[in-house]
């Protein structure tokens, strides 16, 4: 495909995605009411906010070949960011952007040059335990600002009028898929830069980087910054469309959901991850709903359990996946070999013997 | 001072169940380079079982030996599980290292979703436990429940068992050589593939023991409880140092003896921080962890 047929392509999408709160027609099946009612554009919107999610998710995992089981915690910045500088300190909508943007790149400043001090598997366990102390201090809510376990409504008075109330659900909705939109561009235009090209390197054989004289450690800082804060921004836009902070999104299996998000759209491409966000969020809603249906009562045992858990079938979905397409969705519809292949066929290089034990070099 | 000696077993029983969890972990880790998440499934399954199995079996039989056979069948279970696990999905993935990852978080999300679609997401509360397990046993002036010392004795006997059986069986050789040089082990003619199967049956079955005590510990049993616990497993084995069994029983008594005495101590939530800033600490000064295999 060439340039001007892909720049074609995605401009029609944004137009025809941009044009749905205005459309009232039906989708029998796929979703229960009209488009442009504000259920639809709600579940529309929250899935337009997790392919954004999984962008730069990808740009961490898929790309770059980290495997981080922290990135909730960056998300969560952004949501309770949002939250508590809106209800707590009162700053208004931009003032709480502000003040995402600042902790949005403080925070994992901070926390990459710990985590990134160690390789792989113990690079996964380290986020993975940051994430859980930020789970915990949400939780636990030993400042009285979180809300604790019940969350944080958003303070809708803090809020221009635009995006308060059922009715500005389109506002909301175009805001979602601005985000979409910024995302993804920044996002490709980072992994075509030569930056983004080391990044790929770094995945492919972290060492041959460093023998041509370039130091991984400050490549794989900028990318981990970058992501989280993109990743704080869609925490930023999730708060507004589902009007306040829970704990929900911090949970250790959240960023998990991430990664099945990411693999079960397809690792290493950015339209892949972002398909993978939104199919997912979409099955987990529907799915969700499917489970109350009364019809679904009558089924026996066998069926009707396993069904009330989307949780349990997108886990099954992800297994089989993982066994059977390592490359996802997008692995699956192109038929050329995918750059893809790269994380999932293996973390390190197998040599034992450059490495120690903890995967820090020697 | 009782309530600091109240903390100290409480914490030690706490160091137990990370010591549990983790050595398993660390063991699979250290041969198999397999950063196992669904040992907390493990977990699950171990409690689930041992659950259904007291609650049936009702009646006349003394409540010791209710426990007992419920502990052995969640153990069976939990063991036969990670068995399948590791020859049915796990082995099909050999050499991908991240695909097993995302294997086994894959198998966590599925078997807690399935867990909680069946039992409910409450905590079950009607855990079988011996009356004496609940009694408390008076220590210097501390009320101590029965049940912390059942885990630390578990811990204890399990730390032993495993380190003779590292030290003194063929089995545990093949094991600690494939942990020191896989490609060596294999090149010598032994087959590893029989030493995978057997550190991930060795996890399975530690990883139920814990759960089925952690429901003598708390008093319920969650669906969600293997995922948390886990997580400060993941810790330990990081301070302790990946492959390093005697590092994982140390760094558990460090983090859970510190948990229980800055939680109570400090403000809320605060033990579970702290334990996290050990790990970043740890990472800052010493990455390969307390007793990792020095740099090379």
């Amino acid at each position: 495909m060439s340039t001007t047929v892909r720049w074609i392509g995605a401009g029609v999408l944004i137009a025809l995605a941009a044009s749905v709160p205005l459309l009232h027609g039906e989708i029998p099946y796929v979703f229960n009411g009209a488009l442009s009612s504000p259920g639809v554009l709600n579940l529309l919107a929250l899935m337009l906010v997790f392919g954004a999610l999984a962008v730069t998710y990808d740009l961490l995992f898929g790309y770059t070949g980290l495997l981080s089981f922290g990135h909730a915690l960056y998300f969560a910045v952004g949501v309770y960011g949002t939250a508590i500088a809106l209800d707590t300190f009162e700053l208004g909508l931009v003032g709480a952007v502000l003040v995402v943007i600042g902790l949005g790149v403080v925070v994992p400043t901070v926390l990459g040059l710990i985590c990134l001090r160690v390789g792989d598997i113990a690079f996964a366990m380290v986020t993975l335990a940051f994430a859980q102390a930020g789970a915990i201090f949400v939780a636990r809510d030993p400042f009285k600002i979180t809300g604790g376990e019940l969350g944080q409504a958003l303070a809708f008075r803090q809020l221009p009028a635009a995006f308060v109330g059922v009715v500005n659900t389109r506002n909301v909705y175009w805001l979602a898929l601005a985000l979409l939109v910024f995302v993804y561009a920044v996002a490709r235009i980072a992994v075509n830069s030569p930056t983004g090209r080391v990044w790929q390197a770094i995945r492919e054989n972290e060492q041959r980087v460093e023998v041509l004289g370039l130091r991984p450690a400050s490549y794989k800082l900028v990318v981990f910054v970058l992501s989280s804060f993109l990743a704080s921004l869609c925490g930023v836009v999730y708060v507004l469309v589902v009007g306040g902070a829970h704990a929900g999104i911090m949970v250790s299996t959240f960023t998990l959901m991430l990664l099945v998000m990411v693999v079960l759209g397809g690792a290493g491409r950015l339209w892949g991850a972002m398909l993978g966000g939104m199919l997912y969020i979409y099955l987990d809603n529907r799915l969700g709903e499917l489970s109350t249906q009364p019809s679904l009562q009558d089924m026996p045992a066998l069926i009707r359990v396993p069904i009330s858990e989307p949780t349990f079938l997108l886990g099954l979905l992800f297994v089989v996946i993982v066994l059977f397409f390592p490359g996802g969705i997008a692995g699956s519809l192109t038929k050329r070999q995918l750059p893809l292949a790269g994380p999932l066929r293996r973390l390190r290089p197998p040599a034992k013997s450059t490495m120690n034990p903890d995967g820090s070099r020697r | 001072m009782t309530t600091f000696l109240l903390l100290t077993i409480t914490g030690l029983g706490l160091a137990g169940l990370y010591f549990l969890i983790a050595s398993g972990l660390s063991l699979i880790y250290g041969l198999m380079d397999v950063l196992n998440f669904a040992h907390a499934a493990f977990l699950t399954i171990g409690a689930y079982t041992s659950w259904v199995v007291a609650s049936q079996m009702s009646g006349g039989i003394p409540v010791t030996v209710v426990f007992l056979v419920a502990m052995v069948a969640g153990i069976l279970v939990g063991t036969l599980s990670a068995v399948l696990m590791e020859t049915v999905l796990v082995r099909r993935l050999y050499g991908e290292h991240v695909g097993q990852i995302l294997l086994t978080v894959g198998l966590l999300l599925a078997i807690t979703a399935l867990t909680r679609a069946i039992f409910g997401s409450d905590p079950l509360t009607m855990v079988v436990v011996p009356p004496w397990m609940n009694e408390v046993t008076v220590v210097f002036g501390a009320a101590v429940s029965n049940s912390r010392f059942v885990v630390i004795a578990a811990a204890l006997l399990v730390y032993i068992g495993l380190m003779a059986f590292l030290k003194h069986t063929k089995y545990g050789l093949v094991i600690r050589a494939g942990v020191e040089n896989r490609s060596m082990v294999s090149a010598l003619g032994i087959n590893v593939g029989h030493a995978f199967t057997l550190v991930f049956a060795i996890g399975g079955a530690l990883a139920s023991l814990a759960g089925i005590l952690t429901g003598a510990f708390f008093g319920t049993i969650t669906a969600d409880r293997g995922t948390s616990l886990l997580i400060f497993a993941f810790i330990v084995v990081i301070v302790g140092g990946l492959g390093s069994i005697r590092g994982s029983a140390l760094a558990a008594l460090v983090v859970g003896l510190l948990q229980q005495y800055a939680n109570y101590y400090g403000i809320i939530g605060m033990g579970d921080l702290i334990v996290v800033a050990l790990l970043a600490v740890v990472l800052l000064l010493r990455p390969q962890g307390l007793l990792g295999r020095a740099v090379a």
